[in-house]
Order: structure tokens, then C-alpha cells, then sequence
């Protein structure tokens, strides 16, 4: 992908390659869950592709395809370095594989990096406007401030436990000292920066608002769910056994998280900025998973991470296009482009959670594993209240697109809209039929 | 079989009405939908009565323990039927009203009839949340798009309402669902539940509010005035005709029988509730000078007795409650089509303005003036018997102390309702013609046709009460078995 931007002057080739490429990657990783596996390397112990890892790794290809086939092409806006940007996203599908299947907490630092890094990059590409330098560089140094928790966080642990393998570390903080405690306290917050969990999500909106649209839409979803995975993944392996202890604090982060995300995203005026809240907001229930950290929260969280990326992406798709990112921009959107529309509101319903969309099945299945547990019951009604909060911000990008005046326009071409109707129609069909993604965990 | 026809006809025609591009062919289109489900209905009435054609059963998601479970009881016949027959009066009493992009209206009216009949016919916890709330996201649509001035606010307030409502019931149904014995939404392992009180205590209020919100229940209605006044009148049909019977049957259906014991100690605080919103509900009618208004007030008194009729727990206010259900729709499509006739010849719905209709509307006077006595429940109309019969169970009910006192500060309203009723036909009909209601209009054949078969239903129901009783007897007394606290009390 590197090399193509120099050998290839045509845009549109470059574009083929990636999407091609990605292509067979997913083809490649869905034929390795069925079981049929090309090549083995030795990973030495460090990396652990089990089903939920393999399912995952499914999901976010397949999320990043679809941000490929509808995004690709407005990424011709930002700079002039087209190739690059696509060589970027493979490094960061690249560190997602390695969040989403380790084994050793060095290649989740490892990984969690490589993820980081091209993003600092991806943030500022829009190199002549201020904004998008700005953000690039709150963004670079609030994540190397996160970094240097993490790797203190895992340093710490090393120290306790002599391992950095999360099974053999497992076994020897059973009975934890302030060592293991201090480090995993470090590791949660450094993954709460990483998720933009309340406290820790003062730097989100500025720089998802910063970031150009179409690179945004991607590290506000596939990347933050992917970050879901190796949060819940550590959490469920490593601490597992003293699940009580930490609890609680996912509980405080969760509920701070839902609160602020909802009521902040209530007064935005900019559509972006709207929806840099709304995936905190989003972010609050992934957490909800981790407080329970039971089969259903496992199941959930991937049904949660697909349901958010895809629609997420289709609206970030959608307002690429557009002129005017605030609220007025979308008046009057319905008459002019009635298929666009008609998928945005399923996009908007699915993240409000509304039945019959992916959307709802996701927060239906958050609710029942926290239910499951026995306890937190004011966390889930408290969670239920910010989402019909949620539904006041999601619905007024409905009501301009479809009972005010105006003449939002949209240049689309028929492959755009067929995609979004794919998507849509996707949506509808996880709402509807949720085995169908689920069943991968177990068959 | 009938339950999933009365479910997918509406629904795949409503889908299909998306692609119409002509008015009148959309509108003849979903006449023709809407007569086939009330077809359907019937015959699941007469011919198809076996339980083998009523209830339907497959799966749907294994893992979760739902599955998708519909079936026609004794209540949901009743119901289905309502739906089934109100539509096809909505469509010919509008027959003449035109909508801009008319294909869409229509397609949502349609998909919201689904939704109602899903959430009168699901037997699965799951399924029945779904449909709940499928049927408001057409109806938030008909209303935003087509409605008065202050459309937009006001539906969005009905929406959040609601929507918080419901999302509480969700957390309900979650709670019940993880204390079922087989971790099962399907109602009869809902019904088997093992909940302790003090679970049950809480519990109630989830459900409970969502229903409140939703019939509206005093202090839960402030959405319901407006929303009824800026709704498309076809919409508020709808809306008070058929929609408020999913807070009265979540009550029947799922509440009572789910959390018995609650229902039963907190029977006293809802009859409370229902009797302010009664009296509050009809002496703010009588100072109403908006027709629409006026009309949505009243409904909020006539639903609040059937609330306190259900929390009566009797077998003779039950099958009161399940006839009412049915006379109040049909009575209150019949108020709404002549505020539709009204309003668009004269353009105004204020009282005030009118007057003097009589002479030169005598047909119009006519329906209207039987529809009126309907809604006042005079012996021999429809609502007499609904009403007689929910009175008798609130009078001879034993799970109240206040049963006395209950029925007599309830039955004021009937005389508020004469009060309200008759005022607004004396105002509308009687006194001077003035200049706006000079050149006045008899009213037309389809809506003859349409208001003809209210006026028989009214007459019909009113005389012969008989096959309605017989629909009801069953489901009456196994809700009342199942919801009867005083074994429970015992162990």
C-alpha cells in the first residue's frame, strides 16, 4: 500500500487495491474461523486467536470495507498524499488485529501504538487547516500522556507478577498487593483515555471535531470499538478473578460517562461535534459490558461494537458530503435525496436504540448482562433515562432532514446510495436476526 | 395463521405503499388493505375459531430464550377487530381530506396498524416490546409531517414520553425475564415468574408508568391534549382509538397477572390517580372551546374509569374493561370524523365560531347526536353497557376498601360527560346560523357510508351485548385466576 502511492498516479487505482486488499483479508480471517488456515507463525505464546478474537477481528474488517467503500473517495479532499492515508489505515487495522488478540501485555502495548501513531498523523493530515493541526497535537500529547500510564501501569504488574503472559499473571495476583492494584488502576485508566471514557474524555470532541470528517468517522468507531475488545479482553482474562474489587469503578466511569456524553451532546449546535458526544455517550454503554463481564456482555459487546460502527459510519458518510455540519445543514434533506434520508434515519434510530435496529439488540443485550449480575440496577435505569436523552439529539438531524424547510443537496452518485441502503438494510437485519453474528462466537 | 395475516398484510402493504407515485391509487390501495385485514379478523371470529388457525409459534432468537409467539385470545379478538374495523373508516372518512406526498401517509398509516396488531397479538415478552414501540415510530412520523402549527415540539415530547416510558418497561421485563424458571420471554413462563415482593414493589412502577404514559394516566397525560390537537385528524383516530388500548392491555395482559401482588397493594394508589385525572380530565373539558380538545380530555376520563375498573379485579369489570375498550374506539372515531368534517369545510374547530348547523346539516346532526349519546353512555348506545358493567365492578369489588366511594366519585363524570357533551352539540347545531356555517354542507356518501356503520355498532353492541360477553368470558376469569392475590396472600 506504501509503495502504490508512488508507483500508481491514478487515485482511483490506489483506491481498488485497498479495497481489494481488504477484501481478502477478511476472506482470509473469516475462512481462519471456519478453520481453514493458510499459514502458521509462531507467535510464541503471545498472541491468542480464539473465536471471540477471530469474530472481532471480522467485525472491524468488515466495518473498515465499509468505510472504504463509502469514505474512500472523499479522502480525496484532504491532501494531496491520497495513498498514504490508506497505508496509515492498514497500519492501524494492523494494531487492531494485535489489540484484539493478545496474549502478552506488551503486544497490547503494542498494539494499542500502533493504532495511536498513524491516527496523531491522520488527525493533522489536513496540513493548511489550524483545527486539524490542533487537534493532532492535543491528541498526540494527551495519548502520549496515556501511553506513559499504560507502560507504567505494566510495569508495575510485571513487578508483581514476574509475567507479562495476562494467563500466568492471572494466576499470581489472585491474591493482589498494591503493586498489582496500582498497575491495573494505571492500565484502566490509560484504556478509559483510550475509549474516551469520562473522566479521561476532555480531548475527544475537540479532536474528532478537528480531524477531517472521513478520518474521524473511522477512528470514532472501528478504532474505539477495537480498543472495547482488548479493554474487555484484559479485564475478562487478567483480572477476572477479582472482578468485586474493580467492579465499582466501572460502575462510577460508566454512569459519568453516559451523563456527560448525553447532556453535553444535548447543546451542540455542529453535527460532528453532536456526534463526537454521542460516541462517548456510546462509549458509557460499551462500558456497561465490562461492569458485567458475563456471556452476554461478551456477545454484546460485538453486536455493540458492529451496530455503532456501521451506523456511525453512514452518518459520518453522509455529512462528508455535506456543506454545512450543523443542524440547519440537513434542512429539508428528504426532498432533495428521499433514499439518502430514509437510510439516515435508520442510522439515527439504530444508535438511539430503537427495535428492530442493531442498535437495540446491543443496548437490549448491555442491559440484560448487567441485570444478569444481581446488582447495579440503578446503573441500568440511570442508563436506560440518558438514552432517551439520546433520542432528543438523534432526532433533531430527523426532524431537519424531514419537517423543516430548506434545500440541503447532496452530490451522490447511484453506487453511494445503494451502499448506504446495504448498510441500512444490514442494520435491520442484525436487529432483527442477532444469531446471525453471534452464532460465529460458538459454530 | 389469522394472527400473523392480521400482522403481515398491513405490514407488506404498507411497504409497498412506499412505492406508489399516484394519490388516488395509494388511497384505494390501503382501503383495499384494510378491508382484507378486517376480513381476515372476521374469519378468525367465525370460521377459523380453532386454536390451530389462532395461534402461531416459530422461532426466533434460540439464544435468548424468545421466540416469535402471536395468538388471539378472547381480549386480542376484541382488539384485533377494533383495529381491524376502525381502519377501514379512518380511510373512507378521510377518503376526501388530501395529503401532501400521499404515498408516504398512507405507507406509515399502514405500518403503524401493523404495530398495533403485533402488540395486541404477541405472546412473548420480547415480541410485544418491539411491536410497542414499532407501532409509535410511524405514528411520530404521521404526526411530525402532517400536523398543525406546533407539530414538531409537540410530537417530540409525545415521543420522549413515551419512549422513556417504554425503555423503563424494558428493564422490567428484564428483571422478570431473569427470574423466569426457564429463562424465557414467553408469557406463560412471565406469568410463573418467581418474584418476591419487594421486588415486585418496584417492578410495578417500570411497568406501570410505561401503560400510564401511554392511556394516559393523570399525572402521566400532559403529552396527550396537544398531541392529539396538532396530529392529522386521521393520525389522532389512530391515536385515541386504537393506541390507547396498548397501555389498557399491557395492564390486563401483562401487569396484573405478572405482579399480583403489587397490583394488589398498590391498587389503591392508581384508583386514586385514575379518579383525579377522571374529574380533572372532564371539568377541563367543559372549559374547552376547541373541538379537538375538548374530545381528548374526554377520553382521558373515560380511559382513567377503565383504569380503575381493572384494578377492581373482577371478572364483571374485566369483560366491562375488554367491551369498553372496543365501544370507546369506536364511539371516539366517530367524534373525530365529524371534527374532520367540520373543520375542513368551516376551517376552524372552535366552538365559538359555529353554530346553527342543524338546519343546514340535518344528516350531519343526526350522527352526530347518537355518537354524542354514545359518548355520554346512554342506555341503549354501546357505552352504556361497557360502563354499567365497570361500574358493577367497581362497586362490588373486594380488593378495595374504597369501593363505594370510588364508584360514586366516579360516576360524577358521567353527569360531567352530559355536561361537556351536550354543550358542544348545542353549540355546534343549534342557536343562529352565522356567516361561516351559512352556506353549510350536508356531509357525503363515503362519509355516510363510514359514520352508518359506527352508528349501527353503537346501536348493535348497545341492544346486543351477547357475542362480545361470550368473546370475553374466558380470558376474563383466567386473568383473574392467575392475578387473584387472595391464595397467594395465604402462602
Amino acid at each position: 500500500m506504501m509503495f502504490s502511492s508512488v508507483l500508481l498516479k491514478q487515485k482511483s487505482a490506489v483506491r481498488g487495491i485497498a479495497i481489494t486488499g481488504l477484501a481478502v483479508l477478511l476472506l482470509v480471517n473469516i475462512l481462519e474461523s471456519r478453520g481453514i488456515s493458510f499459514f502458521k507463525i509462531d507467535v510464541s505464546g503471545m498472541m491468542h486467536f480464539d473465536r471471540f478474537a477471530l469474530l472481532s477481528i471480522s467485525i472491524a474488517l468488515f466495518a473498515t470495507l465499509v468505510f472504504f467503500i463509502l469514505s474512500a473517495k472523499d479522502m480525496e479532499k484532504i491532501g494531496a498524499d491520497y495513498g498514504e492515508y490508506f497505508a496509515l489505515i492498514f497500519f492501524i487495522t494492523c494494531g487492531i488485529i494485535l489489540v484484539a488478540s493478545f496474549k502478552s501485555l506488551l503486544i497490547l502495548f503494542l498494539g494499542i501504538e500502533i493504532i495511536s501513531i498513524p491516527l496523531y498523523i491522520l488527525t493533522g493530515a489536513d496540513k493548511r487547516n489550524l483545527k486539524s493541526n490542533e487537534a493532532s497535537l492535543k491528541y498526540f500529547l494527551m495519548g502520549a500522556f496515556s501511553t506513559g500510564l499504560m507502560l507504567m501501569g505494566i510495569a508495575l504488574l510485571y513487578g508483581a507478577s514476574g509475567t507479562f503472559d495476562v494467563e500466568r499473571m492471572r494466576e499470581m495476583i489472585a491474591a493482589p498487593g498494591v503493586l498489582s492494584v496500582a498497575g491495573m488502576l494505571l492500565l484502566l485508566f490509560s484504556m478509559s483515555f483510550k475509549v474516551s471514557a469520562a473522566p479521561f474524555h476532555f480531548w475527544t470532541p475537540d479532536v474528532y471535531d478537528g480531524a477531517p470528517t472521513a478520518f474521524t468517522s473511522f477512528m470514532a468507531t472501528i478504532v474505539k470499538a477495537a480498543v472495547f475488545i482488548g479493554f474487555i479482553r484484559l479485564f475478562d482474562e487478567t483480572f477476572g478473578i477479582s472482578q468485586e474489587k474493580w467492579q465499582i469503578w466501572f460502575a462510577v466511569i460508566a454512569a459519568a460517562t453516559l451523563f456527560i456524553g448525553n447532556i453535553t451532546a444535548v447543546f451542540q449546535q455542529s453535527v460532528k461535534r453532536m456526534l463526537a458526544y454521542s460516541s462517548i455517550s456510546q462509549a458509557g454503554f460499551m462500558l456497561l459490558s465490562l461492569y458485567a463481564m458475563n456471556v452476554s456482555a461478551k456477545e454484546g459487546i460485538l453486536l455493540y461494537a458492529a451496530a455503532y460502527s456501521l451506523a456511525t459510519i453512514g452518518i459520518f458518510a453522509v455529512l462528508n458530503k455535506l456543506n454545512d455540519y450543523t443542524f440547519e445543514g440537513f434542512n429539508g434533506l428528504a426532498r432533495q435525496q428521499p433514499v439518502i434520508a430514509a437510510a439516515m434515519v435508520i442510522f439515527l434510530l439504530s444508535l438511539a436504540g430503537i427495535p428492530l435496529t442493531a442498535g437495540f439488540l446491543a443496548k437490549f443485550f448491555m442491559l440484560k448482562a448487567v441485570i444478569a449480575t444481581g446488582s447495579g440496577l440503578w446503573l441500568v435505569i440511570f442508563a436506560v433515562v440518558m438514552a432517551a436523552v439520546s433520542v432528543y439529539y438523534y432526532f433533531r438531524v430527523i426532524q431537519a432532514m424531514y419537517f423543516k424547510e430548506g434545500n440541503a443537496t447532496i452530490a451522490a452518485s447511484g453506487g453511494f446510495k445503494w451502499s448506504l441502503v446495504g448498510l441500512a438494510a444490514l442494520i435491520i437485519l442484525l436487529g432483527i436476526f442477532p444469531n446471525l453474528l453471534i452464532y460465529w462466537l460458538y459454530f | 395463521m389469522i394472527a400473523v395475516l392480521l400482522i403481515l398484510i398491513p405490514l407488506l402493504t404498507g411497504l409497498a405503499a412506499f412505492f406508489f407515485r399516484n394519490e388516488k391509487a395509494v388511497r384505494s390501495w390501503a382501503l383495499f388493505s384494510s378491508v382484507a385485514t378486517l376480513a381476515v379478523s372476521l374469519l378468525g371470529l367465525t370460521v377459523f375459531k380453532d386454536a390451530k388457525y389462532l395461534f402461531h409459534e416459530c422461532e426466533w432468537m434460540q439464544g435468548l430464550g424468545s421466540s416469535f409467539a402471536v395468538g388471539l385470545d378472547g381480549m386480542g379478538q376484541v382488539l384485533c377487530l377494533l383495529t381491524a374495523v376502525a381502519y377501514p373508516i379512518i380511510f373512507l372518512s378521510t377518503w376526501n381530506s388530501s395529503y401532501k406526498r400521499a404515498h408516504n401517509f398512507f405507507a406509515l398509516m399502514l405500518l403503524a396498524q401493523a404495530g398495533l396488531m403485533g402488540v395486541f397479538l404477541a405472546m412473548d415478552a420480547l415480541l410485544f416490546y418491539f411491536f410497542w414501540e414499532l407501532a409509535l415510530i410511524p405514528v411520530y412520523f404521521l404526526c411530525s409531517q402532517w400536523g398543525g402549527e406546533r407539530r414538531i415540539q409537540v410530537t417530540f415530547k409525545f415521543f420522549v414520553y413515551t419512549f422513556l416510558g417504554s425503555v423503563l418497561m424494558l428493564i422490567g421485563i428484564l428483571y422478570v425475564y431473569s427470574h423466569t424458571a426457564d429463562q424465557s420471554f414467553a408469557i406463560s413462563s412471565f406469568y410463573k415468574a418467581d418474584l418476591p415482593y419487594n421486588s415486585q414493589s418496584w417492578l410495578f412502577w417500570l411497568f406501570f408508568i410505561a401503560f400510564a404514559i401511554k392511556m394516559p394516566i393523570f399525572p402521566f397525560h400532559t403529552w396527550q391534549p396537544d398531541t392529539y390537537e396538532q396530529s392529522p385528524t386521521a393520525t389522532t383516530m389512530v391515536l385515541s382509538g386504537i393506541m390507547v388500548k396498548m397501555g389498557v392491555l399491557g395492564l390486563l395482559r401483562w401487569l396484573l397477572p405478572v405482579l399480583p401482588i403489587a397490583s394488589y397493594s398498590y391498587g389503591d394508589t392508581v384508583s386514586r390517580l385514575a379518579i383525579i385525572g377522571m374529574i380533572y380530565a372532564s371539568l377541563i373539558a367543559i372549559r374547552q372551546d376547541d373541538m379537538k380538545r375538548l374530545i381528548a380530555y374526554s377520553s382521558i376520563a373515560h380511559i382513567g374509569l377503565m383504569c380503575l375498573t381493572i384494578f377492581s379485579e373482577n371478572k364483571i369489570g374485566f369483560q366491562g374493561v375488554m367491551i369498553q375498550m372496543f365501544n370507546h374506539g369506536v364511539n371516539i372515531i366517530g367524534l373525530w370524523i365529524m371534527v374532520e368534517l367540520i373543520e375542513r369545510q368551516f376551517g376552524t374547530r372552535k366552538l365559538s365560531e359555529l353554530g346553527g348547523l342543524a338546519q343546514k346539516a340535518p344528516t350531519m346532526a343526526i350522527f352526530f347526536v347518537i355518537i354524542a349519546l354514545a359518548n355520554i353512555a346512554l342506555p341503549l348506545t354501546n357505552a352504556f353497557v361497557g360502563e354499567f358493567l365497570m361500574f358493577t365492578g367497581v362497586f362490588t369489588s373486594t380488593v378495595t376498601k374504597y369501593n363505594i366511594l370510588f364508584t360514586v366519585l366516579a360516576a360524577t363524570c358521567i353527569i360531567f360527560a352530559a355536561v361537556y357533551t351536550l354543550n358542544m352539540v348545542r353549540k355546534i347545531f343549534y342557536g343562529e346560523a352565522n356567516a361561516l356555517t351559512a352556506n353549510a354542507k350536508d356531509i357525503s356518501l363515503n362519509e355516510k357510508l363510514a359514520l352508518g356503520v359506527i352508528v349501527i355498532l353503537i346501536c348493535w353492541m348497545g341492544v346486543y351485548p351477547k357475542p362480545m360477553l361470550d368473546l370475553t368470558n374466558d380470558i376474563s376469569d383466567s386473568i383473574l385466576k392467575i392475578s387473584d392475590v387472595h391464595h397467594l396472600l395465604k402462602k
